[in-house]
C-alpha cells in the first residue's frame, strides 16, 4: 500500500484533463499548480531551514521577467553609450535562463541577508522584493514598466516524430506544469532526505548547536536559498508563458503572502503541506469570487492565516498525520487487549 | 541653491511625520518584540477616520484629527488584546504571521468600505502658500510640522518623565525583572501598542490631507516605518526620530536630483545597506541581533 500510494497520486494527476472537461477549471488548476511549485520552493526555506523569507515573490518575478525578456528580446542602452541588444531566443531557452537568473539572485540575496536573523531577515527580504518591483516599474526601457510585457510566446518543444510542438492549448500546458511540478517535488524530497536536508533541519532546531558540530551554517542556508529561488524562477517562467503578459504587479507582497499562507496552512516542513495548502487556496478564490468582491477573498485569507496560527500552528498535514498515528496506535492497542484476552481464555 | 533650500524644507516637514511613524513602531518593536505589520494600516486608518468624520459626518477638521488619534489608540489596544495577548510567549515568527493576517484583513476592509478611489480631505487652511524668502510652504504643511513636533515632544515626556514611561523603559530593558518588581507587563504591552498605534494614526491623519487617502497607502508606510526603525536602532526613540528625518532627506534629495521613480526605493536601499554593514542601527547601543 505504502509503495502504491505515490503511483496512485501520479495516476490522479495524469488523468485530471480527462475528467476535468471544463476549460475554466482547467485554467484554475494550471495556475494553482504553478503557485504550488512556488509554495514548495518557499517551503524549503520556511519549513526546512526555518527562515521566514518574505521576499519570495522576487524570485518568481525575476524568473518570469528573465524568461519573457529572453524570449522577446530587448535593446537597452547603458550609461556611457553602451547598448545591449538581445535578439529573441526560443521560449525553452527563456525557461532555462529564468531558472538560472533566479538562482543567481537567490545566491546573491541569500549571501547578503543571511547575515541577519529573525525580524531583520524578514525585513531585508521584503525590502529586496520591493526594490525589484520598483526596478521593474521604473526601468521602462527594459521592462516596459507599467505598460507590461505582452505577447510572450508559448514554449515550443521539438518532439521526435511530431516535430515542433507549441504549448498553446490548456491540456498540453497542464501536463507540462505537472511534469515540472513532479520534478520539483522529487528534487525537494531527495534534498531534504539527504545529508544536506538533515543539516538544514539541524540549523532550524538549534543553530548554535548545529554550527558547533561543524555544520557550515551560511553555506547550507545559501544552498537552500539558491535551490528555492531557482524553483520559484521556474514557476515564474511557467506563469509568464502561460498568461502571456506580465507587469510589475507580479512583485506585489500579496503574492508572497499567498505562498506563505499555502505553506503554513498545509504544514511547513512537510512535503505534502504546500500541495494541500496550495490546492485549498488555489481553488478558494473561485468559490469566494462567485459571491463576493475580491477584497472579501483577501479578508478571508488574512482571517484564515490568523485562525491557522492559533488553532493549527503546525498546519493541516501534521495534524492529519498525528490523528492517523493515534488512530493506528489505538487500534493496535485494542488488538493487544483482544490478544491478551484470548490468551487468558486459553489458559 | 533655492531649489535645494526648498527640498530641505520639504524634507523637514515630511521627516517630522516619518519620525512619528517610526517612534510608534520602535516602541512596539523594542518593548514587545513584535514586528507590527498593521502599523501602516493604523496610519491609513487615521487618514480614513479624518476623511470619514470631516467629509461624511461634517465634523470640524481639528476635532476630527483628535478623534482619529483616539480611534487609532483604541483599535491598537483591541489588536493587542485580542491577537497578541494570547501569544505572549510565542516566537517572533508566529506573531509576525498573525500581524500579516491582521494587516491584510484591515487593508481590505478599508478597500471594501471606502472603495479603491483616492479620497481628498478638505482643510480650513488657505490655499495661498506662505513665502519665506525663496521658499514656499503651505499653511497646511506648516501645521503638520508643528503638530508632529508637539506629538514627538509629548512622547518624549511620556517615556522619560512619567510613571508609565518608566515602567515601559523597565519592560524594554528586562521584562522578567520588571514583572518581579511589580510592573503589570500585560498592561504595559496594551498601553505600548495603543500609544504606538495612536502615533501612526496621528501621522496618517496629518498626512492624509497633504496627500490623498487610498487603501494601499499603508503598505509603503509600514515598510518605511521599518526602514526608520532599523536606521535608528531597535527601541531607540531618539534614533527613530533622527531616522525619520534622514529617510525624508534621502528621499527628497534622491527624488529631486536622481530619479523621482526611485523615491520609494531609497528607504529599502537604506534598510539593506544599514543591515548589512551596521545591523544594530546607526544610533544603537550595543545589542545582539538575532
Amino acid at each position: 500500500m505504502k509503495r502504491l500510494l505515490p503511483l496512485l497520486w501520479v495516476l490522479v494527476i495524469a488523468t485530471v484533463p480527462l475528467w476535468l472537461r471544463d476549460q475554466y477549471f482547467l485554467h484554475v488548476t494550471i495556475t494553482t499548480a504553478i503557485f504550488i511549485i512556488a509554495a514548495m520552493s518557499l517551503n524549503l526555506l520556511l519549513g526546512y531551514t526555518g527562515q521566514l523569507s518574505l521576499g519570495h515573490v522576487a524570485f518568481f518575478g525575476i524568473g518570469a521577467y528573465a524568461s519573457a525578456l529572453t524570449t522577446l528580446g530587448f535593446n537597452v542602452e547603458l550609461p556611457g553609450g553602451l547598448s545591449i541588444v538581445h535578439t529573441p531566443w526560443p521560449a525553452v531557452a527563456g525557461f532555462v535562463i529564468g531558472v538560472i537568473v533566479a538562482g543567481l539572485s537567490g545566491y546573491a540575496i541569500g549571501k547578503l541577508s543571511f547575515k541577519v536573523r529573525g525580524a531583520y531577515f524578514v525585513i531585508v527580504t521584503i525590502s529586496f522584493a520591493e526594490v525589484t518591483r520598483l526596478v521593474a516599474l521604473n526601468w521602462v526601457e527594459l521592462t516596459q514598466g507599467p505598460l507590461a510585457l505582452t505577447n510572450i510566446p508559448p514554449y515550443t518543444l521539438w518532439i521526435p516524430g511530431i516535430g515542433e510542438y507549441e504549448f498553446w492549448n490548456k491540456t498540453a500546458y497542464y501536463y507540462l506544469v505537472a511534469v515540472i511540478g513532479l520534478l520539483a517535488y522529487v528534487i525537494i524530497k531527495r534534498l531534504v532526505n539527504s545529508r544536506i536536508g538533515r543539516a538544514m533541519v539541524a540549523l532550524k532546531e538549534n543553530e548554535s548547536l548545529a554550527s558547533s558540530v561543524g555544520i557550515d551554517v551560511t553555506r547550507y542556508l545559501v544552498l537552500a536559498a539558491v535551490v528555492s529561488a531557482a524553483m520559484a524562477g521556474a514557476a515564474g517562467s511557467l506563469y509568464a508563458h502561460y498568461v502571456k503578459i506580465i507587469d510589475p504587479d507580479i512583485f506585489l507582497f500579496i503574492y508572497t503572502v499567498t505562498m506563505v499562507i499555502m505553506v503554513i496552512t498545509g504544514g511547513k516542513g512537510t512535503l505534502a503541506g504546500p500541495i494541500v495548502g496550495g490546492v485549498i487556496f488555489g481553488f478558494m478564490p473561485v468559490i469566494v469570487r462567485s459571491f463576493a468582491a475580491p477584497a472579501v477573498q483577501w479578508i478571508l485569507y488574512g482571517a484564515l492565516m490568523i485562525v491557522i496560527v492559533f488553532v493549527l500552528p503546525q498546519g493541516i498535514v501534521p495534524a492529519i498525520e498525528r490523528w492517523a498515528s493515534s488512530w493506528r496506535r489505538s487500534r493496535v492497542g485494542n488488538d493487544a487487549v483482544v490478544l491478551a484476552g484470548s490468551k487468558v481464555r486459553e489458559e | 541653491m533655492d531649489e535645494l533650500l526648498q527640498h530641505v524644507v520639504n524634507a523637514v516637514i515630511l521627516g517630522s511625520t516619518y519620525a512619528l511613524l517610526g517612534i510608534g513602531l520602535t516602541l512596539i518593536f523594542g518593548i514587545m518584540r513584535v514586528v507590527n505589520f498593521t502599523h501602516g494600516e493604523l496610519y491609513a486608518l487615521g487618514a480614513y477616520a479624518v476623511f470619514f468624520l470631516e467629509v461624511s459626518l461634517g465634523v470640524n477638521f481639528f476635532l476630527a484629527l483628535v478623534i482619529a488619534v483616539i480611534v487609532g489608540c483604541a483599535v491598537g489596544a483591541a489588536i493587542e488584546f485580542v491577537l497578541l495577548r494570547p501569544l505572549l510567549d510565542a516566537d517572533i515568527d508566529t506573531t509576525m504571521l498573525v500581524m500579516i493576517g491582521a494587516w491584510i484583513v484591515m487593508q481590505n476592509t478599508e478597500l471594501l468600505y471606502w472603495g479603491g478611489v483616492s479620497k481628498a480631505v478638505m482643510t480650513p487652511f488657505p490655499e495661498e502658500p506662505l513665502q519665506i524668502g525663496p521658499v514656499f510652504v503651505s499653511w497646511l504643511r506648516l501645521f503638520v510640522l508643528v503638530m508632529a513636533l508637539v506629538l514627538i515632544g509629548a512622547t518624549y515626556v511620556l517615556i522619560n518623565w512619567t510613571k508609565l514611561g518608566k515602567a515601559m523603559r523597565a519592560t524594554f530593558q528586562d521584562r522578567d525583572t520588571a514583572a518581579l518588581m511589580g510592573v503589570n507587563i500585560k498592561g504595559i504591552y496594551t498601553a505600548t501598542f495603543a500609544i504606538g498605534s495612536g502615533l501612526a494614526a496621528a501621522a496618517g491623519a496629518l498626512l492624509g490631507p497633504v496627500f490623498l487617502v487610498t487603501p494601499s497607502m499603508g503598505d509603503l508606510a509600514s515598510l518605511k516605518a521599518f526602514a526608520i526603525v532599523i536606521l535608528g536602532g531597535l527601541g531607540n526613540i531618539t534614533g527613530a526620530t533622527l531616522g525619520g528625518f534622514i529617510l525624508a532627506f534621502v528621499e527628497e534629495i534622491g527624488a529631486g536630483y536622481i530619479s523621482s521613480g526611485y523615491r520609494d526605493a531609497m528607504g529599502f536601499l537604506i534598510i539593506i545597506i544599514v543591515l548589512l554593514f551596521k545591523p544594530t542601527g546607526l544610533f544603537a547601543r550595543a545589542e545582539r541581533i538575532g
